[in-house]
């Protein structure tokens, strides 16, 4: 019996001993923060609040340099032709360093699906430029095979003289037109 | 003797009203006066005084004139007809008759005059009546004469028809007048295919496919033209039935192009790439691959058949460069005839069989040339006026149609077998290319 209200006096002290603990902790933080008290809080969310928001805005930012690096290489993609020499299907080594890439960005976009247009410029005649415009979409297809791309993914089509990207009739506006052009499905 | 022709015309030739007058030679079909394909011929010099019309002046039109227009415009297409300037001729109009009892043939031969054509014209209502004679002055004979009768809107095909038989007593060959032309004009921006008279006269659009339409083929019997078109995306060849309005189409994968039709059959030889590699191949109306033609790793294109069906001009690059190769469709041996320039496409075979025209492109400018097929006598006929592609032949293998851009714009001009007299055929707007001709008139 005596054992029992011993416990309880001792748990008696315990609680109260925690209770004066804890109401002085209490006090003491009180105590503290009463010398900022207007300030501190408030900064204190402030930059909780930065904090995050400054975190959104990284993200954000790392989002949109990623999709931009994501727009500019797809722009490059669709935009940077290859070309020919004249009357040659052949391709030139600039033109290997380009598909390189084109196939590296292709490997990372893998539901992305493509046609090559093949196109020549005005000099030669109408129906064999057909087949040489398709000759120059073939090769860029096949390099891009070879470097692993499947070939399902894809499509040429041959526009021979008929769709020219640039007007001038000279040497340098021929050779604009004798391209493979890049388009996105 | 009456025959009826197409009754939408309305026209009844009277053949032979003349033809106990006429001498025995006018009739004897393998008698031939000249040959048109020697590049030194002399032009005929003929007369044509003002037709008579036996109309009452209560009409506007003056008919008369018109059709006489017509014949010296429709005689001087041909390249060895020349008609006499009016301004020559001594005669007295109202003394001089239509009959060779009524006409003093020295009046003619004075002045140079080897054939002289007198004209009638009758109009009744909205129809008209003309009567068309053609004398030998020099031998002071009667050749032929025709009657005419059909709505005044088919002047010119009456004319025409006349045309054709002075063509047939001079050449033994009917000539162009019945022919169609089909060429491409842009439309918008859109090539589509147009049909027009021999001349470029009257040109009717007939694709509205608002899209790239490429290298029309007249089917020998003039019922189909068959050309590439992308309007479903894809250079696919198309099969137009001009009278039935009917369209089918020929689609492989990759290019289907520069159809041509094998001559008096349904059938016709194209470039296809499905394999991976352009060969020419033989296929039927509705497509079907009936064999290849071609085995050679490169470019095989622009398939053209002698106008007997035994041969096949065509394009390779199997030397290296586009060059110009016959292949013997019997013994399958294959020729190369082009060897000049490194650059040379297009053959269009003429329809006597002997001779191919072509394209060779150069470094400033594209030239025609006709070649022998057996690759002799090469001939430059075009000079560095503009790029000139497209060469296609008449019926009667004197003419060459072709497109140049020696103006600007690419138009479509025609010249003699021998480069001479190049002048432009019509003027639409927009720029035309790839005209050819049909065999026959195309409506008949």
């Amino acid at each position: 019996m005596t054992k029992r209200i011993l416990i309880n006096l001792g748990l008696l002290f315990m609680v109260s001993g925690l209770i004066l603990i804890t109401s002085c902790a209490k006090k003491s933080i009180i105590s503290e923060s009463a010398n900022a008290q207007i300030v501190t809080p408030e900064e204190k969310l402030l930059t909780a609040e930065e904090i995050a928001k400054q975190k959104a805005l990284k993200n954000k930012q790392r989002i949109r340099e990623e999709e931009l690096k994501q727009s500019t290489s797809k722009k490059r993609f669709q935009n940077q032709d290859i070309y020919f020499a004249y009357d040659s299907s052949e391709l030139m080594p600039i033109s290997q360093i380009l598909l390189r890439e084109k196939s590296a960005w292709l490997g990372k976009n893998s539901s992305i699906n493509v046609i090559i247009e093949g196109h020549c410029d005005e000099r030669g005649t109408t129906e064999y430029n057909l087949a040489l415009g398709e000759r120059r979409a073939l090769a860029a297809k096949n390099f891009l095979i070879d470097l692993g791309i499947s070939s399902s993914r894809l499509d040429t089509i041959s526009y021979g003289e008929e769709r020219p990207i640039n007007t001038g009739k000279n040497s340098a506006g021929w050779a604009k037109n004798r391209r493979a052009h890049f388009v996105i499905k | 003797m009456i025959i009826f022709f197409k009754k939408k015309y309305y026209i009844i030739i009277i053949i032979n009203l003349f033809i106990l007058l006429s001498f025995s030679n006018a009739f004897c079909k393998d008698y031939t006066y000249i040959n048109i394909n020697n590049p030194f011929i002399k032009k005929i010099p003929v007369a044509i005084p003002d037709f008579k019309n036996r109309t009452s002046k209560e009409y506007k039109i003056d008919y008369g004139e018109k059709a006489r227009q017509i014949l010296v415009n429709g005689l001087s297409f041909t390249g060895y007809i020349k008609t006499i300037n009016k301004g020559a001729y001594i005669y007295m109009p109202s003394k001089t008759g239509i009959t060779k009892q009524e006409i003093n043939f020295k009046n003619w031969t004075i002045i140079g005059a080897e054939f002289l054509i007198t004209g009638v014209i009758t109009e009744i209502k909205d129809n008209i009546k003309i009567e068309l004679r053609l004398f030998d002055t020099f031998k002071e004979n009667f050749i032929l004469g025709k009657i005419y009768t059909g709505a005044k809107s088919d002047i010119r095909i009456m004319v025409h028809r006349f045309c054709s038989e002075i063509s047939y007593y001079l050449t033994g060959e009917k000539g162009i007048f019945n022919s169609k032309l089909v060429f491409i004009s842009t439309v918008k921006k859109n090539k589509e295919i147009f049909i027009s008279d021999f001349d470029g006269y009257n040109p009717k659009q007939i694709t509205h496919h608002k899209s790239i339409t490429l290298s029309p083929s007249w089917s020998s019997d003039g019922q189909f033209v068959a050309y590439t078109s992308y309007v479903k995306g894809n250079p696919d060849i198309y099969i137009q039935n001009l009278k039935k309005q009917k369209i089918s189409r020929i689609g492989f994968k990759g290019v289907n192009i520069t159809p041509d039709w094998v001559p008096n059959k349904l059938v016709l030889a194209a470039c296809l790439s499905y394999s991976g590699d352009h060969e020419i191949y033989l296929l039927t109306i509705k497509g079907k691959i009936i064999k290849r033609i071609t085995n050679n790793w490169g470019i095989d294109i622009s398939p053209e058949f002698s106008p007997d069906g035994k041969k096949i001009a065509f394009v390779s690059k199997r030397s290296g460069t586009p060059q110009i190769y016959i292949k013997d469709l019997d013994t399958n041996q294959v020729k190369r005839i082009t060897f000049n320039g490194n650059y040379n496409t297009s053959p269009a075979w003429s329809l006597d069989g002997n001779r191919l025209a072509y394209i060779g492109v150069g470094k400033a400018h594209n030239n025609i040339y006709v070649i022998g097929t057996d690759g002799s006598q090469c001939i430059q006929l075009t000079n560095n006026a503009g790029n000139n592609e497209d060469p296609a032949w008449s019926s009667d293998s004197n003419l060459i149609t072709f497109t140049s851009t020696r103006e600007g714009v690419s138009r479509i001009y025609v010249m003699t077998a021998s480069g001479d007299e190049q002048r432009c055929l019509l003027k639409l707007e927009g720029s035309q290319t790839d005209p050819e001709w049909s065999l026959v008139n195309a409506n008949n």
